[in-house]
């Protein structure tokens, strides 16, 4: 059956509505000249309330999220976001504010960003922090102009023009070096899967500005060689960017200001359980060493005696990356999950995150082909090699673990595995949902053996097959039009 | 507290299969001279009740605009969030998802979005839209470098009527690109549009104005697009969504793009996020826009559903030659917007956006006959004016704060020249009563 869109619910002289009357003499017409006001007015649906409940609650049930069931989206640690988190952002005191208050009305909101920047040092060994960064790439944007005005600052700003990023990077941050006005330069990994320091020492030279680094990387495996690897990027003069998409993986275990790098930015909306609502809001928050704080973005929350401020005059500032603060809310959710575990229960994420993962890796190796056979971290990458000669890819698996109550992992990605499943279990999933999926994917390559054509055409349970890709690229429907009368 | 339920026994288990003493073995590959060797210095953890009660206190720091009343504006406004939107919003299978890749088990997030592009398509009478972006500062941040790339052109002029908060994260944009900003003044709270001529050339990549404007005020967008279309350049149209139920939208005077902020929507202020960015713009230039979007298409039986499309733009394809370094955007908040224009429908856009303009106008013409309070500029405006104040504004709206009133948002610290002035904004949520509740304080204070 079709999904009605919620125009195609809508009845001229229906509505869901209220509005207040309006208790002011009535000016009309005259309140606005002829050009200004709108002509033609926005057809938007008219529906009851009822209706549009229905419609949406229905929408609901035709989509999956983590209280749904597993979701093991490597890169995306797609972990339980706590119940209480969502309460507690709710309260009145954290949404009805207006960011323009005076200071001394916002006191609650300023103490808990400043406790939550220093939170956020703590756990990455960095000076100070700025919350502004609304998501991941945000932060990488952000953290990389610090980078070009610290070397702007030193005269050097001309001459550094190159970004390094290994061929395992996440988009974001080849994406981010460029929208920085910076050209990438790409190192290849080695053999173990991190980067190949022959080849970094090759393209690092007076003309660098930064390394960009996951760690551990894309593929989930810690790279054993980044006191070296730092050291080979400072001694050229260039800095160090962590993309902490991955901290879930090291959080109280290792911080990423000891491994030698000069700014990260969290996934708050990973590490720190806030939910990845559909697509976003995220928390981009990036914290940095010393030689970076005169740089970081305006305002910054400060603690004056008693009372915090926010601080607007910094003179080497880059500027503002976005209006206002930053995502406060996912700021609260972020800052309450932290306070709720503590420093053991954080570093118990991080072991259970990789305890997981292992557990998983180890099982499914028999069954799929593991390009790195090392222990990883909170994730890892297999491949369809195996299942290849029976024609079934990477997709396929994906589509037929939809058929079977799970949410697929990362496909074709990192670029450099073919036919790529990044697999993240995150720490709050029991034996019992590791086993139920483990045996999913070796009853998936059983398949592939016997029945490959009902994987090639899986997913046979959602409400839609697979859906033409093709044809929507090729000429986009992107909005609704009204059928002809 | 924490969210971990293995036992000791499930892990003793799992250790055993990885064929593993300890977990710590599973850190090996990490270098003891950089392994943290002690726990992290934090709080002591607590339980879901002494985290409420802690985080209930810190919340009760925080003066609420449930308590006080109102009349701060700029770019952030106090309408009301009908229920529907909490309900929707709050089921989990929405929020609890991730950016929807796997469209078959996708498909609510996915048609909410597309219908959500529709509704800022029809709000702003522009043909595309996209999924969302941030927020209205980097919206505006995007819309430029999408200028830049439509025209091959490094040069943007933009009206110092703008929000200062647009064009200062603009402006730190545009530094890393060699973009060139270049301020447009304003003259009586409107952009000085002949200004724009003197200053626009065949390096200009776009014109960018908002209306209303930071002040308030209607701009002539018309006669903008106009100019800027004269030198080939894009016209980037800043607009509030809850003022197009009654203004011109931008399509019907000749926009290129339209961006802003979509915090009206639905969308509680929260302190300045999260909010939406929205985009919309030509069909010409879909293929430049940046950020996610969702399209329809139809399975192998025929069936119609929608996934993301159009992604050889995005960062994940084209990486350092991508059209925005975007991944996650604001989809919870555009979901928001989606119930909320939904529930508004076509009656309540314009009920709702003319209950804001008479009763801002009702608030500007009482405070105007106060002595010493006037109304700073003569342009039309929507909700939003700025009244210059007899004694600093500052002094003003501490007075207010004691009569549990939020005052306007002193223009000052944003505009040397104009430290005697205010902004105020007035929203549906007003009542006559609060207006002249507000006037009363006032006259107390002068
Ligand atoms: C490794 C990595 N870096 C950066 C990002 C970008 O983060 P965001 O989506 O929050 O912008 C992601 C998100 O998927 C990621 O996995």
């Amino acid at each position: 059956m079709t999904m009605p869109l919620i125009f195609e619910k809508s009845k001229p002289g229906r509505k869901a509505y209220s509005l207040p009357e309006l208790d002011v003499p009535k000016k009309g017409p005259d309140l606005l000249p002829d050009w200004a006001r709108r002509k033609q007015p926005a057809s938007l649906p008219e529906v009851s309330e009822v209706d549009l409940v229905r419609h949406y609650t229905e929408l609901s049930r035709r989509n999956f999220g983590v209280d749904q069931g597993f979701y093991p989206l490597g890169s995306c640690t797609m972990k339980y976001n706590p119940k209480v988190n969502e309460d507690i952002a709710a309260l009145s005191g954290f949404n009805s504010i207006h960011p323009y208050q005076p200071e001394e009305l916002v006191q609650g909101a300023l103490e808990l960003m400043y406790e939550f920047g220093r939170d956020l040092c703590e756990i990455s060994g960095m000076y100070e922090a700025s919350l502004q960064p609304a998501a991941g790439a945000h932060g990488e944007l952000t953290g990389l102009m610090l980078i070009r005005a610290y070397h702007e600052s030193r005269g050097e700003g001309k001459q550094r023009t190159k970004v390094i990023v290994p061929d395992s990077a996440h988009g974001t941050n080849p994406a981010s070096a460029a929208f920085c006005g910076y050209q990438v330069v790409e190192v290849k990994s080695n053999e173990r899967g991190g980067v190949d320091l022959n080849s970094l020492r090759e393209v690092v030279s007076r003309d660098v500005a930064a390394l960009m680094l996951t760690n551990p990387n894309t593929l989930g495996l810690f790279d054993e060689n980044v006191v070296e690897i730092a050291k080979i990027v400072h001694d050229a003069g260039g800095l160090l960017y962590y993309d902490g998409a991955n901290m879930n993986a090291i959080v109280g275990i290792v911080r990423p200001g000891d491994m030698g790098f000069d700014v990260l930015h969290y996934n708050v909306h990973k590490t720190f359980s806030t939910p990845h609502g559909g697509g976003g809001p995220g928390c981009g928050a990036i914290a940095v060493k010393e030689i970076l704080a005169p740089f970081l973005p305006v305002p910054v929350v400060e603690k004056q005696g008693d009372l915090y401020t926010l601080d607007y005059d910094r003179p080497q500032s880059i500027g503002s990356v976005k209006g206002f603060y930053g995502n406060f809310n996912v700021m609260v959710k972020g800052f309450a999950y932290i306070r709720s575990l503590g420093a053991e229960g954080l570093r118990k994420v991080a072991e259970t995150a990789v305890l997981n993962a292992n557990y998983i890796m180890r099982r499914l190796k028999e069954y799929y082909h593991l390009p790195y056979d090392r222990h990883c971290k909170h994730e890892f990458v297999i491949d369809a090699s195996h299942q290849l000669k029976y024609g079934v890819h990477t997709n396929d698996i994906a589509k037929a673990l939809l058929d079977l109550g799970f949410h697929a992992p990362t496909v074709y990605f990192p670029l450099i595995v073919r036919e790529a499943m990044m697999i993240e279990p995150t720490e709050t999933e029991s034996k019992e949902t590791l086993d139920a999926f483990i045996e999913a994917m070796i009853k998936i390559a059983e398949l592939s053996k016997t029945s490959a054509e009902k994987l090639q055409t899986a997913p046979h349970n959602t409400v839609v097959g697979r859906l033409d890709d093709v044809t929507a690229a090729r000429r986009p429907v992107l909005s609704w039009t009204p059928p002809e009368e | 507290m924490d969210y971990v339920p293995h036992t000791s026994e499930d892990r003793s288990e799992m250790l055993k299969t990885i064929g593993v003493s300890s977990i710590d073995e599973l850190f090996s590959d990490v270098p003891s001279e950089v392994k943290l060797d002690r726990k992290l210095n934090l709080p002591p953890a607590m339980s879901e009740f002494e985290l409420m009660k802690y985080m209930s206190e810190l919340a009760g720091k925080n003066a609420t605009t449930d308590c006080m009343v109102s009349f701060l504006g700029a770019g952030v406004y106090d309408h009301y969030v009908p229920s529907v939107v909490k309900h929707i919003i709050s089921r989990s299978e929405f929020y609890t998802s991730y950016t929807p890749y796997q469209a078959e088990i996708s498909q609510g997030m996915l048609q909410s979005i597309f219908e959500y592009q529709t509704l800022m398509c029809e709000l702003t009478a522009m043909d595309i839209s996209n999924a969302s972006l941030y927020d209205g500062a980097t919206g505006i941040a995007e819309a430029a470098m999408m200028s830049s790339r439509v025209t091959r052109r490094q040069e943007v002029i933009i009206s110092r009527a703008v929000h200062p908060d647009y064009r200062r994260t603009l402006k730190t944009y545009a530094h890393n690109l060699e973009l060139n900003v270049i301020e447009v003044p304003f003259e009586d709270g409107a952009t000085d549009i002949e200004a724009i001529r003197d200053l626009i050339s065949d390096k200009t990549a776009c014109v960018i104005l908002q209306s209303p404007n930071f002040f308030g005020c209607i701009e002539n967008m018309a006669l903008a697009a106009e100019v800027a279309h004269e030198k080939k350049a894009l016209f980037v149209a800043c607009v509030e969504p809850i003022s197009l139920g009654i203004l011109t939208p931008p399509g019907e005077y000749g926009a290129d793009i339209a961006v802003g902020e979509g915090q009206g929507l639905g969308i509680p202020m929260g302190f300045g996020g999260p909010h939406l960015g929205f985009l919309t713009c030509r069909k010409e230039h879909m293929r430049q826009m940046p950020g996610r979007v969702a399209g329809e298409t139809h399975d192998d039986e025929g069936r119609r559903g929608y996934l993301l499309t159009l992604q050889a733009r995005e960062q994940h394809i084209r990486r350092d030659r991508a059209t925005s370094n975007i991944c996650s955007n604001q989809a919870l908040c555009a979901l928001a917007a989606t119930v909320y224009l939904s529930w508004l429908g076509k009656q309540g856009v314009k009920e709702v956006a003319e209950l804001c303009l008479e009763k801002a106008h009702y608030a500007c013409e009482r405070l105007s006959s106060l002595p010493g309070f006037e109304r700073k500029y003569s342009a039309p405006f929507f909700n939003e004016f700025v009244m210059k104040t007899p004694v600093k504004p500052e002094e003003i709206c501490e007075g207010l704060v004691k009569a549990n009133i939020l005052g306007g948002l002193p223009l000052g610290r944003f505009y040397s020249d104009l430290s005697d002035s205010m902004l105020m904004a007035v929203t549906e949520k007003r009542t006559k009563e609060e207006i002249d509740t507000l006037c009363r304080a006032l006259e107390g204070l002068v």
